[in-house]
């Protein structure tokens, strides 16, 4: 009796301590105003180029990184804000980076594709489809020479998916059973192009027998679900027995970039998938279990609010770079 | 070691293959982050058997044979590099790093800049190249400006054994991504090499031949037709002078200009395509330096024809400067018939 009621409670809420439970909530809800205020502060005139949000995706991008130490390593993607949130990144230096700060990760020359922090083992968004892949499987290969315990996460869309660089990475990283999960963030379309309409398979993960690695779909909405998957893959990572794909469904509220008129997909659709908020659902179901109740909820949202005004205030008030260093950081300082 | 043993070592003659071997090998021994990566490397030993046999002496984990994936294998390289290893990555042919240009020119050659100076990619990108093969098109071109356009890799294009062996350890102490271009028809040529652990350093082209007629800036085997035009052209008492290049990116301004303010005439030639080559950088810097003022005679280039590579093979030479080229065309300078 008491086995099967514990299988009734979701994985997450067996696996996770209270704290660490309540820390992915506040990392869902900082990414997702993280987002919002990056949004805001780009129609202000305060963010100007482009941006890619990842609205609808929170809990793919926290639930994946729940049980990564600074020491592993992910590669990320040009929808990566989340990503690099949940890796460890202040918001603070994220919105001066978008600012074009001196005080931002990349000191204001990468903007919003191109966010990192090494430091946390965030490798980097990437501004070109696939471009991750392969170096993801790079690190994992230093991970693996160097007798380092570390796995790489490779986030890549459902767009990259149809690159040459997936298929080649993938394989090179089945050859040489290296510690990297590969994790498809399928959002359904690659820019306006639909998945189902792209990509030859049904599922992204029916790609992963073609490459001698094991392959799973799951509900990208379900925290609970992805960080079942990624402890799997994880686990079978850091046995050396080689990689995983893990597909994560889910969905981007907002366009592809600023850009987007939303011309290729229904109003219906959007609102549908807003009803399956993964932030919604995760905090009902911590609240459904008692790690948290109504009021404790409200203060994880209210302190991720206010990491998010001050990091804000910290880009305004941040010193931009000066012109006359174009060229810095193109080589190494000694070499230059 | 004795005395005598060591000059002798510095005596010795290797082939330019050999030399880039030895190079690889006292990385290897060196730095275990070192680690040779390429299509059929291993027990092959290489397309044009550099690697030969490192695989024996540094086993499989050290010197991986990659699949036939150049876009994935170069990434790999990148991956590596940003996380701790040191890579050499071996393309067949240089034309398949048309395969790779993605990473190499969209991430490797940016990743510092775009991250802000807070990583590096200490990789190097090695090419054979350039034509005389019978190879035809696909197989025999000259890329360097293609990525000496590119701000964050640094080309280089050694033409002999020691430069060979000198810029590629230059290349593995940099800790920024190297593109290193083999010229395939001096794989097998000989010169004196010294032993053990050296620098050529990056950035700095040499005088082989000095004169006060006319500057010949040359590279790769380039250097090698113009000595040849040289010798002939002294016969004639014509004293040229003549520049190795050795780096491409990023280009050595001092001595390519000290040499012509000494002589007032300048000849380019380089094994890529003419228009937007080489060539045409060097010519652009000297123009626009304090040498023009001493320029006698307009600024002459020989490149690569404006054509792919043929395969009949005299088309193909006729596709890229020869010797008589370089020396009918420096006698024009500097006998002022220009």
């Amino acid at each position: 009796m008491m086995r099967d009621s514990q299988e009734n409670i979701p994985f997450a809420l067996r696996q996770f301590t209270p704290a660490q439970l309540r820390e992915a909530l506040r990392k869902m809800h900082l990414i997702r105003l993280f987002e919002e205020g990056a949004e805001e502060s780009y129609m202000r005139g305060l963010i100007h180029g482009t941006m890619h949000l990842s609205i609808g995706q929170e809990a793919s991008a926290v639930a994946t990184c729940m049980e990564l130490t600074d020491a592993d390593k992910i590669t990320s993607t040009h929808r990566g804000h989340g990503h690099c949130i949940a890796k460890g990144a202040d918001v603070g230096r994220m919105f001066a980076e978008f600012f074009g700060k001196e005080t931002g990760y990349c000191h204001g020359r990468g903007g919003s594709m191109h966010i990192a922090d090494v430091k946390t083992g965030n490798l980097g968004a990437n501004g070109i489809v696939g471009g991750g892949l392969p170096i993801a499987v790079g690190a994992a290969l230093t991970a693996k020479r160097l007798g380092r315990e570390e796995v790489t996460v490779c986030f890549f869309g459902d767009g990259a998916n149809n690159e040459g660089a997936f298929h080649e990475a993938l394989n090179m990283a089945a050859i040489w059973k290296l510690p990297v999960i590969f994790v498809c963030e399928n959002n359904r379309y690659g820019m306006s192009t639909s998945a189902a309409y792209a990509t030859a398979v049904k599922n992204i993960a029916d790609r992963a027998p073609a490459y001698a690695m094991p392959g799973v779909t799951v509900d990208g909405n379900d925290f609970s679900a992805v960080a079942e998957a990624l402890h799997e893959a994880i686990a079978r990572a850091r046995a050396g027995e080689g990689p995983s794909l893990v597909e994560n469904l889910t969905y981007r509220w907002r366009g592809h970039s600023k850009s987007d008129r939303n011309r290729y997909r229904t109003k219906d659709e959007i609102e549908e998938w807003m009803g399956r908020d993964p932030i919604a659902r995760f905090r009902a179901e911590l609240i459904a279990h008692g790690v948290l109740d109504e009021a404790g909820a409200e203060a994880v949202e209210a302190e991720a609010r206010a990491a998010v005004a001050a990091g804000i205030e910290f880009a305004r008030q941040s010193p931009a770079p000066g012109v006359g260093d174009v060229t810095k950081f193109v080589h190494a300082e000694a070499a230059a | 070691m004795n005395a005598q043993v060591q000059i002798d070592a510095q005596l010795r003659e290797l082939s330019y293959a050999e030399a880039i071997r030895e190079a690889m090998a006292i990385a290897l021994e060196s730095d275990p982050a070192v680690v040779l990566m390429g299509e059929d490397i291993g027990t092959y030993g290489g397309a044009f058997q550099v690697t030969g046999d490192l695989i024996d002496r540094f086993g499989p984990e050290r010197v991986m044979d990659t699949p036939i994936s150049e876009l994935g294998g170069a990434g790999v390289a990148v991956g590596a590099a940003l996380t701790g290893l040191k890579p050499i990555f071996e393309f067949q042919f240089s034309d398949f790093a048309a395969l790779a240009m993605e990473q190499i020119v969209n991430q490797a050659a940016k990743l510092r800049y775009m991250l802000g100076g807070e990583a590096e990619v200490p990789v190097v990108f090695r090419m054979p190249s350039g034509s005389g093969t019978g190879a035809a098109a696909q197989h025999s071109q000259s890329f360097e400006a293609w990525f000496g356009h590119v701000p964050g890799l640094k080309v280089v294009q050694p033409s002999t054994p020691a430069e060979a062996k000198g810029l590629l350890l230059a290349a593995l102490a940099d800790p920024d991504p190297v593109v290193v271009f083999e010229h395939k028809l001096l794989y097998k040529m000989k010169g004196p090499v010294p032993a053990g652990h050296y620098i050529t350093p990056i950035g700095k082209a040499a005088v082989v031949r000095p004169g006060n007629a006319v500057t010949i800036v040359a590279s790769a085997i380039m250097v090698h037709r113009a000595l040849e035009a040289a010798a002939k052209l002294a016969a004639e008492g014509i004293e040229a002078e003549v520049i190795d290049l050795r780096t491409v990116r990023p280009l050595d301004r001092e001595t390519i200009i000290a040499s012509v303010k000494k002589t007032g005439k300048l000849l380019c030639v380089y094994e890529g395509v003419r228009t937007l080559g080489v060539g045409a950088e060097i010519s652009a810097l000297v123009a626009e330096s304090e040498a023009f003022d001493y320029l006698d005679a307009p600024i002459q280039r020989l490149g690569g024809a404006e054509a792919p590579i043929p395969y009949n093979p005299d088309l193909e030479r006729a596709a890229v400067p020869q010797s008589p080229d370089i020396e009918r065309v420096a006698r024009q300078l500097a006998k002022g018939e220009v």
